[in-house]
């Protein structure tokens, strides 16, 4: 209920301009205001992952983040990344390996991945553990997700 | 086999790596849940808990929030005098009345434009309580003198006004005792005087929770005529619907339940709480669709937990390594309300008295009201609470007798063709095999002695091995009237199956599952069939996804209603073809010959069937009720079809500086019937074992005083991936002759000897034997310094 501010940022790389309320997460208005539901609400305080999204390439919790903040940058989401070929290959690689079960915090841990892998290519086992710590999952044990993203490099 | 077999000898799909049919969608962000979910002209709604423990509600004033420009309802007990009590012993109101029990207890609700408007409404309303004396420790409440948590009636149109045939209402109770479960087998005395050792410790099992990565969440809605939509994520639709129905004094069949997608269940959601109710009642408020999602910290001060526990246990064995009684007593905390974790000493009386063979037993348990959360189900239902005693007896006993832990436990392992004191009927039992393959596996016995021996050395790390095992159902369990499933299956002109099941998806794989076990049947690609699971409408009757019962119950109503397809798809081939029908079989999307001739193309013949003067649709049915029992009154009875088995061994390292335990591997050998999807059920197996891992080591809901202390994940701890396990699973593929295709469940069995296990490793690495949870770094290194205060036995009898 506070006011509006105009932005003008890059989302899943087509131009937005929107106003948003001031005080708004950027996971607000991802899911509410544009509509893209991919990205999940699993705790609202960054504890989770389940709405990781990418800004300007980084990883981050998009419910820590206010909407204004995007501003000027360019925002990718899972529905985004799922379209690109590095997306396609996470998604097969999630499916074959039996990474998803419940699937709801699956698409962060996709983004996550992404990042991951993008950033050291020859991640081994042990870094690709320390790279999804901040992603939680209760259905799986981790197993089949750390053996996807390996699977997907 | 002859050339001509061989030929014909199409591709099992049993036994496979199938990936799950709902993961691309889930993978790439489109599955839409029921938090993405919006209704054209929906509004949210919230709910105003009590900000006291235990206290009388004196007044309150909602006025000010009604006039908050965007309310549309708000609403407490006094505007739904018709509404009834809900749960497992109907002893709880969605909207309290007159008292509030617990700091969760919803006392108002708003439906509103947006989720601030609703929030903000919230903040202006006024309640004023009484406060009274509080509750919470589960000893006391069965002191005399105790404050009573339920004296008078409440319901209906509340306690004394009361009229014969008026809404149902809650007695009332004289006392804090909720419910009460007494078993016995043999003669406990007896099997003491046969004892040569004997040993008895009080366990003391924490408060966990689900942690179901989608919050919980309903979208309610009436229809012009008053019908009921709602949009849920329930474990248990049909007997929902029923429920519901009651609630509003309507038919059932003006119920109807859809299940977008579920983020996770693990039984938390086999009962009715408040919020769906009052969801309901703001729709009928206000004719509006009506969203209510938790947020994260509701989600953890107001959703069950799993049952924590006081347990005393004492058991013995003979010299020569026989067991000879066990005795078991338990206080349940309740909680404020009755909800299915009251019910578990079902499952925790069966591992007491039947996971080994022990001739005399007794178990009692009494479950107490107090003011702190209430417990619902949760994977495991009670089993993790008992096996974590009952295995660390069998660890105990052994070496009170000087005998290797694995040989006692071999000697008193149950075995196929076994019938239980309690009535339970072991047709297939991999139990030894289990036992002998997980330690055989983990180098066991080697390790023990190796850790043992080293207990004294100068390091400061400690390793242990730890082993224990589990029993539970595998094959449905006959709680209800009915644990049955009901399938209803079409083949389209093109030869597409769409498999409608009673059964519903929380993320295990079951419509991937059941869709293999009908293509097997049919001899049809996965692509072929589309699963619909999700419609009250549309589905068939199934008793809900609980008990490890879906891929059992399910599975085999699936494969009678395929069957009866294919039975009928190959007579009408033999007449036309002029062959015996039991010739013919379906492969490969074709109706062939024993020598491998292709005959008729499925969907061509399927569309001469249907396009012919005797016009016909290839749609069958099939309801599938398992040959198990109730219960009677001594609570004895086969209730479950089959049973499945599985056995552990943890290995762990004690930082004895810190108190931190690592846990570096589970070896488990699980006794599963078969595998039907290797991906699937390893998938099961591998997070169940890190739940049970969360369980032993890093989980513990905080309860002071009635109040969550720690309602985040910052400050509840759930395993992360580096701090997983290795793990090595093996199949112990027994075929049950009833199972599908040979399958038992398993969805529960990997969750529960974790903690038994660590507990048994811990003590192996140490010396030490911890008998309370979790295995916190401040928990052990007490312990290991003497300091950690046993959990007693100071329940009044």
């Amino acid at each position: 209920m506070s006011a509006k501010v105009e932005i003008d940022f890059t989302l899943n790389g087509v131009r937005e301009q929107r106003a948003v309320a001031a005080d708004m997460s950027a996971l607000a208005m991802l899911r509410d205001v544009v509509g893209l539901t991919g990205t999940k609400y699993g705790c609202g305080e960054g504890e989770c992952g389940a709405c990781t999204i990418r800004v300007d390439g980084v990883t981050l919790n998009a419910c820590l983040m206010f909407a204004v903040d995007c501003d000027g940058r360019e925002v990718t989401t899972i529905e985004g990344l799922a379209a690109t070929p590095p997306g396609e290959k996470l998604r097969a690689s999630f499916v074959e390996h039996g990474a998803v079960q419940c699937g709801f915090c699956t698409p962060g841990l996709v983004m996550q991945a992404s990042h991951l892998i993008e950033k050291n290519p020859g991640a081994g086992e042990e870094e690709i553990r320390r790279g999804i710590e901040g992603n939680l999952c209760r259905c799986t044990g981790y197993r089949k997700i750390i053996e996807a993203i390996a699977g997907a490099k | 086999m002859g050339e001509a077999q061989k030929t014909v000898a199409r591709e099992t799909l049993i036994g496979k790596r199938i990936p799950k049919m709902d993961a691309p969608e889930k993978a790439s962000g489109r599955t839409r849940y029921l938090h993405d979910i919006d209704l054209p002209g929906q509004l949210h709604a919230k709910i105003l808990r009590s900000t006291q423990v235990h206290a009388l509600i004196k007044s309150i004033d909602t006025g000010a929030a009604k006039r908050l420009p965007g309310v549309h309802a708000v609403i407490t007990a006094a505007d739904v005098p018709w509404q009834r009590p809900i749960g497992v012993a109907k002893d709880h109101l969605p909207l309290k009345t007159g008292r509030v029990r617990s700091l969760r207890d919803e006392v108002a609700a708003v439906a509103a434009d947006s989720v601030e408007i609703a929030a903000a409404a919230l903040a202006l309303i006024r309640v004023e309580y009484e406060p009274l004396p509080p509750l919470t420790d589960p000893v006391e409440a069965l002191q005399p003198g105790a404050p009573l948590i339920h004296p008078e009636p409440h319901g209906g149109d509340g306690g004394p006004q009361l009229k014969p045939g008026g809404p149902v209402a809650y007695t009332g109770k004289p006392d804090n005792v909720a419910m009460t479960f007494e078993y016995a087998q043999g003669d406990v005395a007896q099997g003491e005087r046969e004892s040569d050792a004997v040993v008895e410790d009080v366990f003391r099992l924490h408060y966990v929770t689900h942690c179901c990565m989608g919050v919980s969440g309903v979208i309610a809605e009436f229809d012009a005529s008053g019908n009921l939509l709602l949009h849920s994520n329930t474990q248990v639709p049909f007997l929902h619907k029923r429920e519901f129905a009651e609630m509003l004094g309507i038919d059932p069949g003006r119920v109807r339940i859809i299940q977008p997608p579920i983020g996770g269940g693990f039984g938390s959601k086999l009962d009715i709480y408040p919020f769906e109710p009052i969801a309901i009642f703001l729709a009928r408020a206000t004719g509006r669709p009506v969203k209510l999602v938790y947020t994260r910290e509701e989600e953890f001060e107001a959703s069950p937990t799993r049952q924590p526990v006081l347990l005393k246990l004492r058991s013995g064995c003979t010299r020569d390594g026989a067991l000879t009684f066990r005795a078991v007593e338990t206080l349940h905390d309740n909680g404020a309300y009755t909800s299915w974790g009251a019910t578990t000493p079902f499952v925790m009386m069966q591992t007491v008295s039947s996971l080994y063979r022990v001739p005399h037993c007794k178990y009692r348990t009494r479950a107490v009201y107090t003011n702190n959360p209430y417990a619902g189900s949760f994977r495991g239902y009670g089993n993790l609470q008992a096996t974590f005693a009952v295995e660390a007896h069998m660890d105990r006993l052994a070496d009170a007798i000087g005998m290797d832990p694995l040989e006692f436990r071999l000697k008193n392992a149950q075995q196929p063709g076994e019938v239980t004191p309690q009535g339970m009927h072991f047709g297939t039992c991999g139990f030894k095999e289990c036992l002998s393959t997980a330690a055989a596996r983990s180098a066991y016995q080697r390790k023990r002695l190796e850790h043992a021996s080293r207990q004294g050395d100068a390091s400061p790390l400690k390793r242990g091995v730890g082993i224990a095992s589990m029993l539970h159902v595998g094959g449905g369990a006959k709680i209800y009237p009915s644990d049955g499933c009901g399938t209803i299956l079409k083949i389209d002109d093109f030869a597409h199956v769409t498999l409608i099941t009673g059964a519903s998806e929380i993320g295990q794989g079951s419509e991937t599952v059941l869709a293999q076990l009908v293509c097997e049947e049919l001899g049809l690609p996965l692509s072929s069939v589309t699963v619909v699971n999700n419609d009250t409408d549309i589905t068939p009757w199934d008793v809900g996804v609980h008990a490890s019962r879906t891929t059992f119950i399910a599975g085999n109503s699936a494969i009678g209603a395929a069957k009866k397809a294919k039975d009928k798809i190959l007579a009408a081939a033999a007449a036309k073809s002029g062959r015996a029908s039991g010739d013919l079989q379906l492969s490969g999307g074709f109706v062939v010959t024993p020598e491998g001739e292709k005959l008729f193309e499925l969907g061509k013949f399927l569309r001469s069937l249907h396009f012919s003067d005797k016009a016909d649709l290839v749609m069958t049915t099939f309801y599938y009720e398992p040959p198990s029992h109730h219960q009677d009154r001594e609570f004895k009875g086969d209730v479950s079809a089959a049973y499945a088995w599985a056995s552990q061994v943890a290995e762990v390292e004690v930082d004895t500086r810190t108190g931190i335990v690592k846990l570096l591997s589970i070896t488990a050998a699980h006794d599963v019937g078969r595998v039907l999807n290797r991906l699937g059920i390893e998938g099961q197996i591998e997070g169940g074992v890190v739940m049970g891992q969360g369980y032993a080591l890093t989980e513990n809901l905080i309860v002071e005083g009635g109040a969550v202390k720690n309602p985040s994940f910052r400050d509840y701890k759930l395993v992360t991936a580096p701090e997983i396990p290795e793990m090595d699973i093996s199949f112990i593929e027994t075929m049950d002759g009833e199972g599908p295709q040979g399958a038992k469940g398993v969805g529960e069995a990997p969750a529960i000897c974790v903690a038994a296990a660590v507990a048994n490793a811990i003590h192996n690495a140490t010396g030490v034997r911890i008998t309370s949870l979790p295995f916190t770094p401040e928990r052990v290194y007490r312990a290991l310094r003497g300091k950690l205060e046993a959990p007693v036995w100071n329940v009044p009898a």
